[in-house]
């Protein structure tokens, strides 16, 4: 709205007046990927401004956390990125386990890099797939479906949920893996290399995909830092900054990967940056494959970890249980989580995703702050647009993997 | 001696009109089958089954379709410029679909045999391009007013390079006639004048491609950018009228290929019993072309088009004239 007022206030203001051509693009639209709004000032077909709205995605998920216990409110970060929710759980609960100094065992800790991981390849699936579509490639977009098919499927075994999975808890995991979840991600890890190049061949050397993603959207290292983007959007400018690499949390130290980046950190670079993190990401849930034997028989939840149930309603009141870590039980005398302050970040796949809380001692988090990748990506988009057309806005929106309901929370 | 010859203008006319009607049918059920066709090709290419439910293996799924557009609401905008909103997508499928008449599918079986056939379907498929132009336009829709601008530019960078590659043809076999064109292509190697005009061939596959609004050209619906480009306010049958004109103007333009530079029904060998096996056979590989480029390309921008009708289409198409004119004037 902001820039329409201040196109009319200068449109006034002159003498010869002409009227700006506005195109309200979304909420409703194929290519916004979800309810993005977008107020765009053309001409022609050339951007001269735009004006990203959102909101439309808003549920409160901070305030709603402020109303459910530690435990609970992992369910709700399965709602901001739902594309890669396994990956939002772990920033979740890598913040309450700082804030109880749980210390988790180390078979968790590779459960929760092969889930995160996992969560990656999910995402940059998703992500070149709907990034071709924009672009009018069909046939990559089935190709990445089915593959992301399978790791839902193991998904649904290892916590029989395959978008919202909540299977990371606070200290831990929730179920064990079994032998044949095992021998399924083996056999993923080997296949998935080679499924690779079929979405290569189709697009990587082809002309009219190189000319519709070279030189689109170039964002150089010094205006990427600027403009506060994360994760491969940041990587495709040539700036090796992973939170995998620079505060390895979980299990992220034991493993060994490159950090891909690009050069030019054009449309085509950051294309090129996903596309090597999904073979690392394969080689690391490969390593911690490997790793998992040695630490066979392990619990998978650290020691004090809140319990995940309710306590039941007691028919008489008296005398009162002793309330147990975590567990909501509103009034307890003496406060069951220490009070103070955790902030944790991860390296999620649509770029760093880090989470903030405070507690004051009850059951549930006094305050809890999200900064979400897709918001800040977001905020990018006007910056990036200008000058470029209606067929680049979408490959832009495509190029930056935004998701809204990361952004609007 | 007049009723005799009223008895003879009237078999002529029931004639025609009997055999303009079959055309109709045959090339609309062409169209319905194309769709089916091109759902279970890109299916079969994307590793899905593509539609299989309304009859065996899903073979009565255009007349579902159909039947559904045609019992769907015709809901128009308040806003739009009615007789203009209600003509546009007549004039595209006539403007389409009209061509088949001119085609030559085996020795004299053409509906009309004119001098000027080829011009006629250049002229035609330059009017088809009014529908969707005034079809964006009188949406009174900002995407359908994009769309039509869009159809607009793409019209006037590919006209020009379809006409040249097609008149280096006319210029080999010295004729505006689609059936002569066929016999002067007796005389070349294969019976094909695809070796002599390569280029002119290439030339004219890819600006059919863009005439038809095909991937990668289909700019003007592009619906990832502009939702459903010129047809965004368009619903029930009138929606449809557009695919069928899309459709029919793959069917002329495959035709029409075949007729320019593949040699028409002429063969290697000819089939007994079967008249039309050559040309059918040509024909539906050429629409399997384009069914397979849908499958595989991704889309150009608008300027990107531009630059490649202008600047390398055009004068690929001057060459290619030239250069058959100093053939034809040495040999």
């Amino acid at each position: 709205m902001s820039l329409a007022l201040e196109i009319n206030k200068k449109q006034l203001n002159e003498d010869s007046w002409e009227e700006p051509y506005f195109i309200n693009m979304g909420p409703q639209h194929p290519s916004t990927h979800g309810v993005l709004r977008l107020l765009l000032q053309l001409e022609g077909e050339t951007i001269v401004g735009c004006d990203p709205i959102i909101g439309q995605l808003h549920r409160g998920v901070e305030k709603l956390a402020e109303n459910l216990n530690y435990n609970q409110a992992i369910v709700l970060s399965d709602r901001l990125d739902y594309i890669a929710s396994a990956a939002n759980n772990i920033a979740f609960a890598l913040a309450f386990e700082k804030l109880m100094g749980l210390k988790v065992p180390r078979r968790a800790r590779l459960i929760r890099t092969i889930v995160c991981e996992m969560a990656r390849i999910c995402n940059h699936l998703l992500w070149l797939a709907t990034h071709a579509l924009d672009i009018g490639a069909m046939t990559v977009f089935l190709y990445c479906f089915r593959d992301r098919e399978w790791l839902l499927n193991i998904f649904e075994k290892i916590c029989g949920a395959r978008l919202t999975h909540t299977y990371v808890r606070v200290g831990g995991v929730r179920l064990d893996f079994t032998q044949e979840i095992i021998d399924d991600l083996y056999k993923f890890t080997e296949e998935f290399p080679n499924r690779i190049p079929d979405y290569e061949t189709l697009i990587d050397i082809n002309r009219i995909w190189l000319k519709r993603t070279k030189n689109i959207a170039v964002v150089s290292a010094e205006e990427a830092i600027n403009l506060g983007l994360t994760g491969p959007c940041l990587r495709g400018s040539g700036v090796p900054y992973d939170v995998r690499k620079f505060r390895p949390y979980d299990a992220y130290d034991e493993v060994e990967f490159i950090v891909p980046t690009g050069k030019n950190g054009d449309t085509y670079d950051r294309y090129r940056v996903r596309m090597e993190e999904m073979r690392q990401s394969n080689y690391i849930i490969k390593q911690c494959l490997d790793k998992l034997p040695e630490t066979e028989g392990e619990p998978i939840l650290a020691e004090g970890a809140p319990d995940l149930l309710m306590p039941k309603r007691l028919k008489e009141p008296k005398p009162m249980p002793v309330p147990k870590k975590g567990v909501v039980f509103r009034g307890a005398d003496k406060p069951i989580v220490p009070v103070g302050e955790a902030f944790a970040a991860i390296e999620s796949p649509k770029g760093e995703l880090s989470v903030y809380v405070v507690s004051d001692g009850s059951s549930n988090p006094w305050r809890l702050r999200i900064r979400t990748p897709s918001f800040v990506h977001i905020s990018a988009i006007p910056e990036l647009t200008k000058g470029h057309m209606i067929a680049d806005l979408v490959a832009i929106i495509g190029t930056l993997d935004i998701v809204l309901g990361d952004s609007d929370r | 001696m007049i009723e005799q010859l009223l008895n003879l203008l009237n078999i002529e006319i029931v004639k025609v009109i009997l055999a303009a009607v079959i055309m109709v049918a045959v090339t609309l059920l062409h169209v319905a089958y194309l769709t089916y066709a091109e759902r279970k090709i890109i299916a079969r290419m994307q590793q899905r089954l593509g539609p299989n439910r309304v009859g065996p293996r899903g073979l009565l799924q255009p007349f579902a379709d159909m039947l559904k557009l045609i019992f769907k609401e015709d809901v128009i905008p308040k806003a739009v410029d009615k007789p203009t909103f209600w003509v546009a997508p007549f004039i595209s499928l006539v403007c389409a679909g009209a061509g088949v008449a001119l085609i030559p599918i085996w020795k004299n079986f053409v509906l009309s045999n004119i001098n000027v056939g080829l011009l006629f379907i250049l002229a035609l498929s330059g009017l088809g391009s009014y529908g969707i132009l005034l079809a964006g336009w009188s949406s009174n829709s900002r995407y359908a007013l994009l769309g039509g601008l869009r159809e607009g530019a793409q019209v006037i960078s590919y006209e020009i390079a379809m006409s040249l590659a097609l008149l280096s043809v006319v210029l080999m076999a010295g004729s505006f006639n689609l059936g002569d064109i066929v016999n002067a292509q007796l005389n070349s190697p294969f019976k094909i004048y695809l070796i002599p005009q390569i280029i002119g061939f290439f030339v004219f596959m890819i600006s059919a491609v863009a005439e038809c609004n095909r991937t990668p050209f289909d700019l003007p619906e592009a619906e990832q950018e502009l939702v459903a480009g010129y047809f965004t306010e368009y619903s029930g049958m009138r929606f449809a009228l557009f695919y069928l004109a899309e459709y029919a103007g793959m069917i002329v333009m495959s035709a029409l290929a075949v007729t320019c530079f593949l040699g028409g029904w002429a063969g290697p060998f000819d089939i007994p019993y079967i008249p039309f096996f050559w040309f059918f056979l040509k024909f539906y590989f050429i629409l399997f072309c384009y069914i397979w480029i849908r499958a595989t390309l991704p889309r150009y921008r608008y300027d990107q088009v531009m630059g490649l009708g202008w600047k390398i289409l055009i004068p690929l198409g001057l060459a290619n004239v030239f250069l058959t004119a100093i053939f034809k004037l040495i040999f």
